[in-house]
């Protein structure tokens, strides 16, 4: 690690510390009691072994996996802003999956889950890879688009095909204890959907970084141009398999929700996990690595916010005004390397 | 006495104004090769001021707030996406994730977490004399509020100052070639930072518009997705005013057959109905082939000036 970007580093560490310092003045100003506010936030989410365990990792899991998404996109040169589109899709089919096969093998069951997330999530994302390569459409607006449509398609599962058998609310049934994921222990809420995000990070850095694959994709989001010229790279290819990975991760991080956590499907299932991931990969500079603890930062940061809203009523949704912030930070800070997509990516 | 043909004209331009206003601004944004997505926290914002406003200062007070509120949005992405050269996609995506954060925050504060729906003066349809009367077209298109014939005034305007005039002519020039227009002595950061405001301007009274001549209140989030809409509606209208307006009456029409297919009870999901707009703007867009008469260095930071 050179100087420059150990220091860099902490100009970014700093950065965020000014802007929760300024929202916190903020919130005085408008007359909400910061002190207990505060207490709550710690309290929330690294106060205890049970509220980081049980809220803060819980709530990094999907964030994880959908910053995971994220990068991976952005440093293939794919704007995807539709990893919501795709966590919502790849929770839908994940709770179809769960919810029809009560009688399979356990471990059989939970795994169709997450591979079934998987494929609906890489499933929604290809359709806006498709409508990147084949006709020219900004992904951007694609994916914005199809997470609407994806909204809607879960709104209507929870009230036609998937909601539970009583007809009263717009939920599934709970699912099956074998759907579910297991604990790491009877007394925590973890759920090895963590370990599985960890890993993710693990295998999704090996592969950007030591396999010819990887190797194509990170070229192909740096510079198209050289990648086309080099005449070895099919930068159309590999971007749209680039794409279609991002869903999968999202589509998992939906499944991992649903069968880790909710035990159900219901609207709004997502407090915006596809957009916070954005904020997510971009403060870890796109490092698959290190998308692992900004995480657990914006999942202590949420987790700690509903605490803050429960105990102190401070509108938890003050959150989204600091991940903003950290994104606006990261960009303006020039510490983010993004493939100049429009005009230049396309074939 | 309206017809079924003139209810159904006046619901897809009611929900095509909005839509019509957002993306007339971002039309002249993206031809000075900016694309702006905040245009989404843009409406929001314009909406949250609107509410602010009329609550202080009537329907006028109301639509000036929330004009000031787009401009001030605007303002945020141009600091950083020409001040800065920050990447353009990402800024947007931060402004429009503030815009949400900041009104739910100061809607919560200022108006409480479960407080009833504020109720807020509203302005009432307006008819012209003698166009309101025309058969189906007329109590459709011309018994509107005044927000609809700023739009119907503000198309020909554009497309008169943008093809006919000469700092029309620089913005495109701008919006092509940065490096010719600055050759010829065109302030590039100007025109651009000139531009944003201005789309912030129209996606703030298009968020005024959905307070104060539709809802009568406001709600978190409830610029729905309508700023994104209209992006892809300028992209639709192939960047021409004629083609945004026609390409906003199509997803105002869109959006309108879903209460007809509702009101004929054939069975269809709701959910269904409400997706249809955006699937139709994915097939549109597929159809318009991308970025034919996209401008040529839309969203290029490389090649901005310094």
């Amino acid at each position: 690690m050179s100087s420059a970007a150990t220091r860099a580093r902490w100009v970014a560490v700093g950065l965020v510390v000014a802007i929760v310092a300024a929202t916190a003045l903020t919130l005085a100003l408008l007359g909400f009691d910061v002190a207990h506010a505060g207490r709550a936030l710690v309290n929330g989410s690294f106060g205890s072994w049970y509220a980081f365990g049980s809220g803060t990792l819980v709530r990094a899991t999907p964030l994880i996996l959908t910053g995971l998404a994220v990068s991976l996109a952005f440093q293939s040169g794919v704007f995807n802003i539709g990893a919501e589109g795709q966590f919502l899709t790849g929770a839908a089919a994940a709770s179809a999956i769960a919810l029809s096969g009560s009688r399979s093998p356990a471990w059989l069951l939970v795994v169709g889950v997450l591979i079934g997330g998987s494929i609906a999530g890489a499933a929604w994302a290809w359709i806006a890879a498709e409508l990147r390569a084949r006709f020219h459409v900004l992904e951007v607006i694609s994916t914005i688009m199809l997470n609407f449509v994806a909204a809607y398609l879960v709104s209507y599962l929870v009230r036609g095909p998937l909601q539970e058998p009583a007809r009263i609310y717009p939920q599934t049934e709970t699912f099956v204890t074998i759907a579910r994921l297991p604990r790491f222990g009877p007394t925590t809420r973890l759920h090895i959907g963590f370990a599985i995000a960890c890993a993710a990070c693990v295998v999704c850095w090996w592969a950007l970084r030591y396999t010819a694959a990887g190797f194509r994709a990170r070229v192909a989001g740096a510079n198209p141009d050289a990648a086309r010229s080099a005449g070895l790279i099919d930068v159309r290819r590999v971007t749209s398999r680039a794409f279609v990975v991002s869903g999968a991760l999202a589509g998992l991080a939906g499944a991992v929700e649903v069968s880790g956590v909710t035990y159900a499907l219901y609207e709004n299932i997502s407090p915006g996990f596809g957009y916070t991931a954005i904020a997510v990969a971009l403060l870890a500079r796109l490092n698959a690595l290190a998308v692992l603890g900004t995480g657990i930062l914006f999942g202590a940061l949420e987790a700690g916010a509903t605490a803050m809203q429960r105990d102190a009523g401070v509108p938890s949704v003050v959150v989204s005004v600091v991940e903003a912030s950290v994104i606006l930070t990261m960009v303006a800070a020039g510490r983010v390397q993004i493939g100049r997509w429009v005009g230049k990516g396309r074939a | 006495m309206i017809s079924p043909g003139g209810a159904f004209l006046a619901s897809a331009v009611r929900t095509a104004t909005p839509l019509a206003l957002a993306a007339l601004g971002e039309l002249v944004v993206e031809r000075s090769g900016v694309i702006n997505i905040s245009l989404e926290g843009v409406v929001l914002f314009g909406a949250f001021g609107a509410l602010a406003g009329a609550t202080h200062g009537g329907v006028v007070g109301g639509f000036a707030a929330g004009v000031f509120c787009g401009i001030l949005t605007a303002a945020v992405f141009a600091v950083f996406a020409v001040g800065l050269r920050s990447d353009q996609i990402i800024t947007g995506t931060a402004v429009t994730l503030l815009a949400f954060g900041a009104t739910g925050t100061l809607y919560r504060a200022f108006y409480g977490a479960h407080g009833a729906a504020l109720s807020i003066p509203t302005i009432g349809p307006v008819a012209i004399p003698l166009l309101s009367r025309v058969p189906v077209v007329g109590p459709g298109a011309f018994d509107q509020p005044i927000v609809t014939y700023v739009v119907y005034l503000l198309i020909p305007f554009l497309w008169w100052w943008m093809f006919r005039r000469a700092a029309g002519l620089s913005l495109r020039a701008v919006g092509e070639s940065p490096a010719a227009a600055r050759a010829a002595g065109v302030g590039v950061g100007r025109y651009r930072s000139l531009a944003i405001l201005f789309g912030g301007a129209a996606g703030g009274l298009a968020g005024a518009t959905l307070v104060l001549a539709q809802a009568g209140t406001f709600a978190e989030g409830m610029s729905a997705g309508r700023g994104f809409v209209a992006i892809a509606i300028v992209v639709l209208g192939r960047w021409h005013p004629i083609g945004i307006a026609v390409a906003s009456l199509v997803f105002g029409a869109a959006s309108a057959l879903q209460f007809l297919v509702q009101s004929l009870g054939l069975g269809i999901p709701y959910q269904l109905a409400l997706a249809l707009p955006y699937v139709l703007t994915l097939a549109g867009l597929a159809g318009v082939a991308g970025r034919v008469g996209a401008p040529a260095s839309l969203a290029r930071i490389d090649d901005l000036d310094r």
